[in-house]
C-alpha cells in the first residue's frame, strides 16, 4: 500500500477563487492510501515546494499528488521536488484542477466538487505507480539544418563557431534564400547583398559546415541525440568540385528562354546557370527541364567550352545518409499566389507586381540593373500605388488570404515607398493600408521619415479594384479618413503579398514528426518559454517557418535556436523518457502485432527458453522493448490482444483506475 | 432518477498529451467555459486508448466517452492517431450494432491551438449525451451506487 | 457425404509414417456417441484404425492444436485441414504461433459438416445410429422410426454460408481442390443493421445474457491464441472467471471479437461450440464486414504474411464518425 500525500495548490486566487481548496485536501484526506492532505498558497513556489518535501520525510511517503495547475506547466517542476526529497519522480501525479476546473467553472461548489474527483482520479492512478528510472543514450554530435537561408546560415554559422559540425541541406543550387534576393533592407537601408554574402561565404569557408546545396531530405529516422537521416543530392550534371565557377558556360549555352526564378521570371537565364554573382557554392547547375542534351542527346556545347571538365550529363541523383543529434527546421517563407486575388489584375498586367519582384526591379543585380522601370514597356513609372495587407489580415477571405498579419509588409512597403521617392523625387507614390503596423526598433522613426520626409502618400483605405486601360492602371479605392472613393491613374501597382511557410515544410513536417498549426507554420514547443523548440525532441526552428518574422527577428531566433543545438550537443549522453512500453514475456504471445504499429522500430523478437510448470523447456518468441528508441506513444499496448504489452506510467492498470474514480 | 431532475450526463474524455491536452489548457487559459461533467484523462497519445478503457468507462456509468488527438497527420508519434482511427471507427461501429447509441461515442481531433474547438466540442458533446439520457445499456448495476 | 472416405486418410497416414515424414496425426477420434467426435493424437498407424474416424461430424479445426503439438517433438504432426482450417493455419502462421517445419499438412475437401443440435431438434432424443446418404441421412433413434433429413436442414450454420472450399494452404492435398464461394455470409449481420437501435439493443441483450462465461468460444477460437487471456490475468483489471451481471459477458464478448478483428478468418467455431447457442460469429462478421466496407476487402488467413487491417492504416481512412452506421 502505498503512503499519498496531497497537496492543493491554491494558485493564489486562480484555483482558490473558484474551488474550495480547504474542501478538496479534506475530501482528498479519505482516499485509499491517503497519508497526508494539506493546501498552500503557492505550491511551486519555494516554500511551497519545501512543505512537499517536509511532508514526504516526515510522514514517509511513497506517492505524491499535487492538485495544482496543467502538468505541462509544473510536473517537471514537482518531479524534481519529490527527487530532492528522496522520493522517486515518477511517484508524483497532478490534478489539473486549474486549467480544467477553477478556470473554466465560475461556480465554488462546481469546481469544488470536479477537483475533488480530478484529485481522486489522481490518488487512484499514484496508488498503482511505480518507480521509474530513466535509461540514457549518447548523442551524436553532428546538426543538420535544413534550409539555407539567412535563418539556416545564421544557425550554422554558431553551431559551428561552438565546435560542432552542421550539415546545411538547401533545395536550391546556392544559399542565401529570399534575403539574397532582396536589395536594401528596413531600418538601416544597408544593401542586404553587403550583409548577407559574407555570411555565406563564411558558411563555406568554416571547416564545420558542409554545405549541401541542391539537395533535399528524403526520410529522418530516430530521436533525439541520434537521427538517421537520408539525403537526396539531386543531380545538377555538374561536378561540384571541379567545377570553377568561371561561369563561360553560363553564357554559352544555346538555350536561352528559361524563366530566371531568382528574378521572378522577369528575365531569362540559360539551362546551365549560376543562380547569382556570389552564389554559394558558386558552381553551375544544368536545368534538366530545359538542356538540349539532357533531353534529346544533342548539343553538349557546356561540356566543350567548360576548361575544367566539370560538366557531367551522366551524374544521377545520390543519396547521402548522415547522423545527427538535431535537426533545424529553417524552411522559409514565399509570398502566397496572388492568382485568385483578380481584383488587382495581377494576372492581366505586367505593371501589377508583388513587392518581391520589386526588390528585384530596384536590386542593382536585377533584371533592370536597379533601374526602376514597368515591366510591361520598359520605361519609368510616375505613379505608384502600393497596396498592403494582399492575402494577410483575410478573416473573410481565408480561402484566398491568410487570416495572419505578415507582419514584414508594413516595413517593407515603407523602404519600398521612401527609395522611390529618394531615387525618383518626380514620382508620386500612394501607400493603402489597413493599419501601418511599426513596433521594432526604430520602425515608427523610419515609418515617420518615409511619410514625413519623403512625402509618400498613405492613405487608410483598401484598393477595391486595379484596371488595365491603355497603358494606364486604374486604381479604384476608398480613403476612409476622408471618406470618399479614390480613382488613381497609376503606372506601376506594388503588392503587399501575404507570406507563407514553404510548401516542402508540411511533408519535412511529418518526417520530423514536429507538428504545425492550420497554416503550416512549424508549432514550437511553448508560445512564450519555448519558442525555438519544436515539440519534437531535437528539433528545433529557426526563422520564418515557425511564423512571420523579419530579418533581425531571424536572426535572433536562429542564434537561439543553435544555443538550444550546441547545448543539446554538448551532452555526451541524453537521459531518456523512462514512460517507456514493456512487455511481459510470460504473456507475450510473439505475433509481432506491436513490431508493426510500432513508429520507431523500438521493437524486436527473440526466441528465449520458458520453464513449464511440468518442468520441462519451451521455446517461445517474445517481444523486446528498446528503451533507447521507445517513445512512449502506448500503440503496442493496444496492437497487444493479451496485454502482455505494457506502458510505463500509463500502465492499463492506471488508466482503469482514473477511468473508475472518474465514474464512481 | 426522478425525470424532474436535471440529467447531468458523466462524460469521460482521453485526450492525448501532445495536442488534445494542451488544447485543453489552451481551452482553459482563455477561460473558455466547458461543463463540468467532462472530466479529462491524460494519454500519451490518443492510440494508448485501449476498446477495454472505453467499455470500463460505460460499464462503471459514464454517458458518454469521447477520445481526443492530434489531427491526423500531426501525431506526435507519427502514425498513432491513424491506428486511433481505425480502431475506433471499428468498436463504434460495433458498439451500434449492439444497440448502443452512436452519439455517446466520439472521437475529435483537435490540435494544442484548438482551445475554442476543444470547448465548444465538449459543450456539444455534452448537450447530444445529456439529449440522450442515462447510459443504461453498458451499465454494471454493481458499480451503481 | 463427405468426398473422401476414412480409408483414404488413414492410408495417406500410413504412407507418411512409413516414410518418415511423420510420427504422429493430429485426426479426429470417436467418442461416446456417434455424432461425438473429438480431436486426437494418434501415434501409430494401429492407434488409427482402431480409433480414427472421419465423417459429417469432423467439425474441429485442427490450427489451434498445431501451437501446442508442434512445441512436443521435434518431427513432423501430420495435420488434416478442411478448407476453412486452412485460413486459420496461415493466420497462425502469420502470427509465428507455430514453425510450420513441424507440420505436414494434408489438405482435404469438405462438403460441410454437421450440426447435432439441429438433429436432435428435428429427430428428437435416443439418437442410436446417423446413416450418412447422398443428400440426406438417415436417423435411427431408441424411441422412434428412422427418420430422414435433408443435409440442408442440419448442417452447422458456418457451412450453410461457407466462404470457400479452397486450401489455401497445404503440403499436398486430397481429392478435389475447390474455389472460393461467393458467401451470403453476411445476410444476417446486414438484417442486424437493419434493425433499429431498440432492436437491435434486445437482440443482443436476449442473446449474450445467455452466455456462462463457459469460455468454450474462446478457448476453441484459433485466433484466440494468447499465453494467457487478459480475462483471467488479475493484472489486467478486467479478470472476471464467471458473469456476475449484464455488463460483464458483454465487454467480454466484445473484447474478445475486438482482439480477433482483423484476424479472424471466420471459421465459425466459436458459435459452433458455444453450448448456449449464442451466435457469436455475428459479431466477428461485423467486424469483417466493416473491414471490407471501410478499408477494401480483407480475408485474414488468405495469404500468410499479410498485414492486418488493425495494424495497418492509410492517410485518408474513414473517420470513426463517418463509420458508423455506415452499414444502414
Amino acid at each position: 500500500m502505498q503512503r499519498i500525500g496531497v497537496f492543493v495548490c491554491w494558485c493564489g486566487s486562480n484555483i482558490a477563487g473558484t474551488v474550495d481548496v480547504q474542501a478538496v485536501s479534506e475530501a482528498l484526506k479519505s482516499e485509499p492510501g491517503v497519508v497526508f492532505s494539506t493546501n498552500y498558497q503557492y505550491m511551486c513556489s519555494q516554500a511551497g515546494q519545501q512543505i512537499i518535501i517536509d511532508a514526504i520525510k516526515e510522514h514517509k511517503l511513497t506517492g505524491i499528488v499535487v492538485c495544482s495547475c496543467s502538468p505541462r506547466m509544473h510536473e517537471a517542476t514537482f518531479r524534481k521536488t519529490a527527487q530532492a526529497a528522496g522520493l522517486n519522480p515518477y511517484m508524483v501525479e497532478i490534478a489539473n484542477i486549474r486549467e480544467q476546473c477553477s478556470w473554466i467553472h465560475k461556480d465554488m461548489a462546481v469546481g469544488t466538487e470536479k477537483a475533488i474527483i480530478l484529485g481522486r482520479a489522481a490518488v487512484a492512478k499514484v496508488n498503482l505507480n511505480a518507480p521509474l528510472i530513466p535509461g540514457q543514450t549518447p548523442v551524436t554530435k553532428r546538426a543538420l539544418v535544413i534550409g539555407g537561408g539567412i535563418a539556416g546560415i545564421q544557425t550554422a554559422l554558431d553551431i559551428a563557431e561552438a565546435g560542432f559540425p552542421v550539415d546545411i541541406v538547401e533545395k536550391k543550387p546556392t544559399i542565401g534564400g529570399k534575403m539574397a534576393q532582396i536589395d536594401k533592407t528596413f531600418p538601416t537601408l544597408d544593401c542586404a547583398a553587403c550583409i548577407l554574402t559574407p555570411k555565406m561565404v563564411d558558411a563555406a569557408q568554416n571547416e564545420n559546415i558542409r554545405i549541401l546545396s541542391y539537395s533535399e531530405v528524403e526520410e529522418v529516422k530516430g530521436f533525439v541525440g541520434n537521427f538517421n537521416v537520408k539525403i537526396r543530392k539531386k543531380a545538377r550534371f555538374v561536378k561540384e568540385d571541379v567545377c570553377t565557377g568561371c561561369g563561360i558556360c553560363t553564357e554559352k549555352c544555346p538555350q536561352k528562354k528559361v524563366p530566371n526564378e531568382f528574378n521572378l521570371g522577369m528575365d531569362n537565364r540559360r539551362a546551365v546557370y549560376i543562380p547569382f554573382a556570389q552564389a554559394v557554392p558558386k558552381v553551375a547547375t544544368i536545368d534538366a527541364d530545359y538542356c538540349t542534351m539532357l533531353k534529346t542527346g544533342k548539343c553538349g556545347l557546356c561540356a566543350k567550352v567548360c576548361t575544367a571538365g566539370a560538366i557531367d550529363y551522366t551524374q544521377k541523383d545520390e543519396i547521402i545518409e548522415e547522423q545527427y543529434g538535431a535537426i533545424v527546421a529553417a524552411t522559409g517563407f514565399n509570398p502566397i499566389s496572388m492568382d485568385k486575388f483578380d481584383e488587382f489584375a495581377y494576372n492581366q498586367s505586367k505593371d501589377v507586381i508583388t513587392s518581391l519582384e520589386f526588390e528585384r526591379l530596384t536590386n542593382a543585380a536585377g533584371p533592370t540593373a536597379g533601374k526602376l522601370l514597368r515591366p510591361s514597356d520598359g520605361k519609368h513609372p510616375h505613379t505608384i500605388v502600393f497596396v498592403q495587407c494582399v492575402g494577410s489580415r483575410c478573416s473573410s477571405c481565408a480561402q484566398k488570404g491568410k487570416e495572419y498579419c505578415s507582419k514584414i509588409c508594413c516595413m517593407y512597403t515603407a523602404k519600398h515607398a521612401m527609395l522611390t521617392r529618394d531615387k525618383y523625387p518626380d514620382t508620386d507614390v500612394y501607400v493603402f493600408y489597413i493599419d501601418v503596423r511599426t513596433p521594432g526598433k526604430s520602425f515608427d522613426e523610419f515609418y515617420r521619415r518615409a511619410v514625413e520626409e519623403y512625402g509618400v502618400h498613405y492613405i487608410k483605405g483598401m484598393v477595391g479594384k486595379v484596371s488595365p486601360e491603355g497603358d494606364k492602371l486604374m486604381v479604384q479605392a476608398s480613403d476612409l479618413l476622408a471618406n470618399k472613393q479614390l480613382h488613381i491613374e497609376a503606372d506601376l501597382v506594388v503588392l503587399a503579398a501575404a507570406i507563407e511557410p514553404d510548401k516542402t515544410a508540411r511533408s519535412l513536417a511529418t518526417m520530423l514528426t514536429a507538428s504545425m498549426d492550420t497554416n503550416d507554420f512549424f508549432t514550437e514547443a511553448h508560445p512564450k518559454l519555448r519558442p525555438v523548440e519544436s515539440p519534437t525532441a531535437g528539433v528545433f526552428l529557426s526563422g520564418t517557418c515557425q511564423g512571420p518574422k523579419d530579418i533581425p527577428e531571424t536572426v535572433s531566433q536562429a542564434s537561439a535556436a543553435a544555443a538550444k543545438v550546441i547545448g543539446l550537443l554538448a551532452k555526451d549522453k541524453l537521459t531518456g523518457n523512462p514512460c517507456v512500453a514493456h512487455s511481459d514475456e510470460l504473456m507475450c504471445n510473439g505475433c509481432s502485432g506491436c513490431e508493426k504499429v510500432c513508429p520507431y522500430g523500438a521493437i524486436t523478437y527473440i526466441d528465449k527458453e520458458f520453464r513449464m510448470p511440468d518442468r520441462t523447456t519451451k521455446l517461445r518468441r517474445v517481444a523486446q522493448v528498446n528503451p533507447a528508441v521507445c517513445q512512449g506513444c502506448g500503440a503496442c499496448t493496444v496492437a497487444c490482444p493479451s496485454g502482455a504489452m505494457d506502458l510505463n506510467g500509463f500502465e492499463s492498470a492506471q488508466i482503469i483506475a482514473e477511468v473508475d474514480a472518474i465514474c464512481r | 432518477m426522478s425525470m424532474n431532475k436535471e440529467f447531468k450526463p458523466n462524460i469521460v474524455a482521453f485526450c492525448c498529451n501532445w495536442c488534445s491536452y494542451a488544447g485543453a489548457d489552451l481551452a482553459g487559459s482563455n477561460r473558455l467555459a466547458y461543463p463540468d461533467n467532462v472530466k479529462i484523462i491524460r494519454v500519451p497519445c490518443s492510440c494508448r486508448v485501449n476498446p477495454m478503457f472505453i467499455l470500463r468507462a460505460f460499464q462503471r456509468g459514464a454517458d458518454g466517452v469521447i477520445l481526443c488527438g492530434c489531427h491526423p497527420g500531426d501525431c506526435h508519434y507519427t502514425s498513432g492517431n491513424y491506428f486511433t482511427r481505425r480502431r475506433m471507427a471499428l468498436l463504434f461501429s460495433m458498439l451500434e450494432y449492439l444497440g448502443i447509441e452512436k452519439e455517446r461515442t466520439r472521437v475529435e481531433w483537435v490540435s494544442a491551438a484548438e482551445g475554442a474547438k476543444f470547448a465548444a466540442t465538449m459543450n456539444e458533446f455534452t448537450e447530444t449525451v445529456a439529449a440522450l439520457g442515462e447510459n443504461k445499456r453498458l451499465e454494471d448495476l454493481r458499480c451503481k451506487r | 457425404m463427405q468426398k473422401i472416405t476414412r480409408s483414404d486418410l488413414i492410408n495417406k497416414a500410413k504412407e507418411l509414417f512409413a516414410n518418415g515424414t511423420v510420427n504422429r496425426v493430429l485426426g479426429w477420434k470417436a467418442g461416446e456417441f456417434a455424432y461425438d467426435v473429438t480431436p486426437a493424437v494418434f501415434n501409430s498407424i494401429e492407434d488409427m484404425e482402431k480409433n480414427f474416424v472421419f465423417g459429417d461430424f469432423c467439425n474441429a479445426n485442427f490450427s489451434k492444436y498445431l501451437i501446442a503439438e508442434t512445441g512436443k517433438s521435434a518431427e513432423k504432426v501430420l495435420v488434416f485441414l478442411k478448407p476453412c482450417d486452412t485460413y486459420s493455419f496461415n493466420q497462425l502462421l502469420t502470427e509465428h504461433r507455430f514453425a510450420r517445419e513441424k507440420v505436414y499438412a494434408v489438405g482435404i475437401p469438405c462438403e460441410g459438416m454437421l450440426d447435432i443440435g439441429k438433429i436432435k431438434n428435428l429427430a428428437g432424443d435416443g439418437i442410436l445410429e446417423i446413416i450418412s446418404g447422398e443428400n440426406a441421412v438417415t436417423v435411427k433413434t431408441l424411441y422412434d422410426d428412422d427418420k430422414t433429413l435433408n443435409y440442408a436442414d442440419i448442417m452447422v450454420e458456418r457451412c450453410l454460408s461457407c466462404k470457400s472450399k479452397k486450401h489455401v494452404a497445404y503440403d499436398e492435398l486430397i481429392g478435389e481442390e475447390g474455389d472460393v464461394i461467393d458467401s451470403n455470409r453476411f445476410d444476417e449481420v446486414e438484417r442486424i443493421e437493419k434493425m433499429t437501435s431498440d432492436e437491435r439493443f434486445a437482440f443482443w441483450q436476449s442473446q449474450l445474457s445467455k452466455c456462462i462465461r463457459c469460455n468454450a468460444c474462446r478457448d476453441i477460437c484459433p485466433a484466440c491464441t494468447c499465453e494467457k487471456c487478459v480475462f483471467d490475468n488479475p493484472k489486467s483489471s478486467v479478470n472476471n472467471k464467471a458473469i456476475s451481471d449484464s455488463f460483464e459477458e458483454k465487454m467480454f464478448h466484445i473484447i474478445r471479437a475486438f482482439h480477433v478483428a482483423g484476424r479472424c478468418t471466420d471459421c465459425g467455431e466459436c458459435s459452433r461450440v458455444c453450448p448456449q447457442g449464442i451466435p457469436l460469429h455475428l459479431l466477428n462478421r461485423k467486424f469483417i464486414k466493416d473491414i471490407n466496407s471501410f478499408y477494401g476487402d480483407y480475408q485474414a488467413g488468405e495469404e500468410e504474411g499479410s498485414r492486418a487491417p488493425l495494424i495497418n492504416y492509410t492517410f485518408d481512412d474513414l473517420e470513426p464518425g463517418e463509420a458508423v452506421g455506415r452499414g444502414e
